[in-house]
């Protein structure tokens, strides 16, 4: 199976993430123990907008989280622009974007974005200088003085999208960045990212459970299956435009189609295994009877 | 989505809505609060009133050296305080006063300071909040007047640096003494109310521990720290107060006390001066913490009062 599955870039290319035969198990040797990701190898290439998608429990959260060095893979390497995930976050090699905003209601909407500069030393003409810049890009130039909770729930998270730009960073991380959204201002918000994510020239990896927002994303669709987490498929979608039209051409519902019935085919393999889990169960209750 | 007329109008109520709330609220406080005086007063007076002419309520004697009527007490303000010195009563409790909030004041700085600063090294280190905590409440069960004789009697006998130990330093540090549980544990509390993921927001920012502490824990405590500083505030009135008492600290509103009870078989009404000089300090220590809250609290908190948007 794995043969069919293209996991590497184009070739001679050098891939901003690398990641590489990684395991993930939570709690090893206990008896809570979980095996989150196994043998996930991706390789993401510049400019490239990959999208990772699966049911509950399938692990590209966690993903997300070891490419940014939130947390440790148990085994395999993750390598970022040829750095080590640790050396990555370090450097501010990505700006990651969370579901919830997560601004801090105490800053303005322009002291917001400034905070990672901030960190960074920046003195503040340059701060100011580049947060009008980034806020122009997400189109909240107006709101600058506004307090995050003057604003509507897609604004917050176009400004934790500025921020996440702020420093300028190659790689965009978004865990599903709006999934709280409604659905308007979701498809709304795909357009822009688009936009911005066209305009900057962004490296993005984009975790979500909406199938049609992974497609009109995506140049390519990341299907996963859970228990133990693992790369089942990807498609390759490469939309021609990405105009509203295009939602409704007849290639994006192909590739809707493609990325659900990869998605059904996961469920089915784990239809299988609760069959036989069952079974076992009930196996042993028998044993245990007698 | 909202346009931007709806927002801005939103922000503009919620502008008009904070003013009516501190401006508005003020005078209403101020009304209220007299109103409440009057009420006391009042009930003071009928309790009185109703021992009759054997001046006794039960058990309780309602005669003038027992409940010195309101008019007693408020005369009592303007007689001399020791005869021939020409300084009246009122002058008296208001200087203990203003010796006695110094106190009050320096022992909260203390407090305020190592309350903090436990904090922090609670919420930096785990185990130091696990081995800590048990202490810093039992800190609290032992009885401050219990204490102050021997805090007093560890002061006399001590010297740091080229300064003597002086007497009013044991007040101060028995009010800090007071003071800075509310404040440690209000403080810990705020310190690690920052939800995971703003947390790890810094973490994506590479952002130091200090970082952290200066950016986002600490503005995010203020909601949690402002009670706390209040009720620190009123304690380290009162534990000023008691340590003057209980080491015989001239000066302040507490020697005051001693000093007109020993007097009250001549005159009952000057207790009460001191009394309401004490409850005066402790009312004015509350609304200096409340000019503080609102400063603070007109930026950094949202409608919901909560830190971060979620």
């Amino acid at each position: 199976m794995s043969g069919l599955i293209r996991r590497t870039a184009r070739p001679g290319i050098v891939p901003v993430v690398a990641v590489e035969a990684v395991d993930k198990v939570f709690n090893p040797g206990k008896v809570n123990q979980v095996d989150a990701l196994a043998g996930i190898s991706l390789s993401v290439a510049p400019g490239e907008f990959v999208s990772l998608i699966g049911p509950s429990g399938c692990g590209k959260s966690t993903l997300l989280r070891l490419i940014a060095d939130l947390s440790q893979p148990t085994a395999g390497t993750i390598r970022i622009n040829n750095k080590t995930a640790h050396q990555a976050r370090l450097d501010l090699d990505y700006g990651m974007a969370f579901q919830h905003a997560g601004l801090f209601d105490w800053r303005t909407v322009r002291r917001n974005v400034e905070l990672p500069l901030e960190l960074r030393g920046w003195d503040r003409s340059k701060r100011s200088e580049r947060a009008a810049e980034m806020l122009s890009l997400v189109k909240l130039s107006d709101f600058a003085s506004h307090y995050p909770w003057e604003l509507s729930g897609g604004m917050q998270q176009r400004v934790a999208i500025a921020r996440a730009l702020a420093m300028d960073p190659p790689l965009l991380l978004m865990d599903e960045p709006f999934g709280a959204l409604d659905e308007m201002t979701r498809e709304h918000m795909q357009a822009e990212l688009i936009r911005i994510c066209s305009a900057t020239g962004k490296t993005t990896i984009f975790v979500t459970h909406s199938i049609p927002e992974a497609v009109y994303l995506s140049n390519r669709v990341v299907v996963m299956s859970p228990r133990p987490g693992r790369i089942t498929k990807v498609v390759d979608v490469a939309l021609d435009t990405r105009s509203d039209e295009a939602r409704q051409s007849a290639a994006f519902f192909a590739k809707i189609t493609e990325v659900r019935e990869a998605l059904r085919a996961v469920e089915r393999v784990d239809e299988r295994v609760d069959e036989r889990v069952d079974a076992v169960v009930d196996v042993g209750l028998g044993l245990e009877d007698r | 989505m909202s346009g931007p007329s709806d927002v801005g109008s939103g922000r503009a109520a919620h502008r008009r809505a904070v003013s009516h709330r501190h401006h508005g609220g003020g005078l209403r406080q101020v009304t209220l609060g007299a109103a409440g005086l009057a009420l006391v007063a009042l009930f003071w007076e009928l309790l009185k009133a109703s021992g009759g002419s054997d001046h006794t309520l039960g058990i309780v004697s309602t005669d003038d050296a027992s409940m010195p009527g309101v008019a007693a007490i408020w005369s009592a303000f303007f007689q001399e305080d020791v005869r021939g010195q020409g300084r009246t009563v009122g002058a008296a409790v208001l200087s203990g006063g203003w010796y006695s909030f110094r106190l009050a004041v320096a022992g909260f700085v203390v407090a305020l300071i190592v309350g903090v600063a436990l904090a922090l090294l609670m919420q930096r280190i785990h185990v130091a909040e696990q081995a800590w905590v048990p202490y810093v409440v039992l800190s609290q069960t032992v009885p401050l007047i219990a204490l102050a004789p021997l805090i007093a009697g560890w002061g006399g006998s001590l010297t740091v640096g080229p300064f003597d130990w002086k007497p009013w330093l044991s007040a101060t540090g028995m009010a800090g003494y007071l003071a800075f549980f509310p404040i440690t544990i209000g403080a810990l509390r705020g310190l690690k109310s920052p939800q995971i993921q703003a947390v790890e927001l810094m973490d994506t920012y590479a952002a130091s521990w200090w970082q952290t502490i200066v950016k986002l824990r600490l503005p995010a405590s203020v909601p949690y720290l402002l009670p706390a500083l209040k009720l620190g505030a009123a304690q380290a009135v009162v534990g000023t107060i008691v340590s003057e008492i209980s080491i015989g600290l001239k000066g302040g509103i507490g020697r005051l006390i001693i000093d007109y009870f020993q007097k009250a078989s001549g005159d009952p009404s000057r207790v009460f001066t001191a009394f309401i000089g004490a409850a005066v300090l402790g009312l004015v220590v509350a609304a200096i913490v409340g000019v503080v809250e609102f400063a603070l609290m007109r930026n950094l908190a949202g409608p919901s009062g909560q830190g971060v948007s979620v």
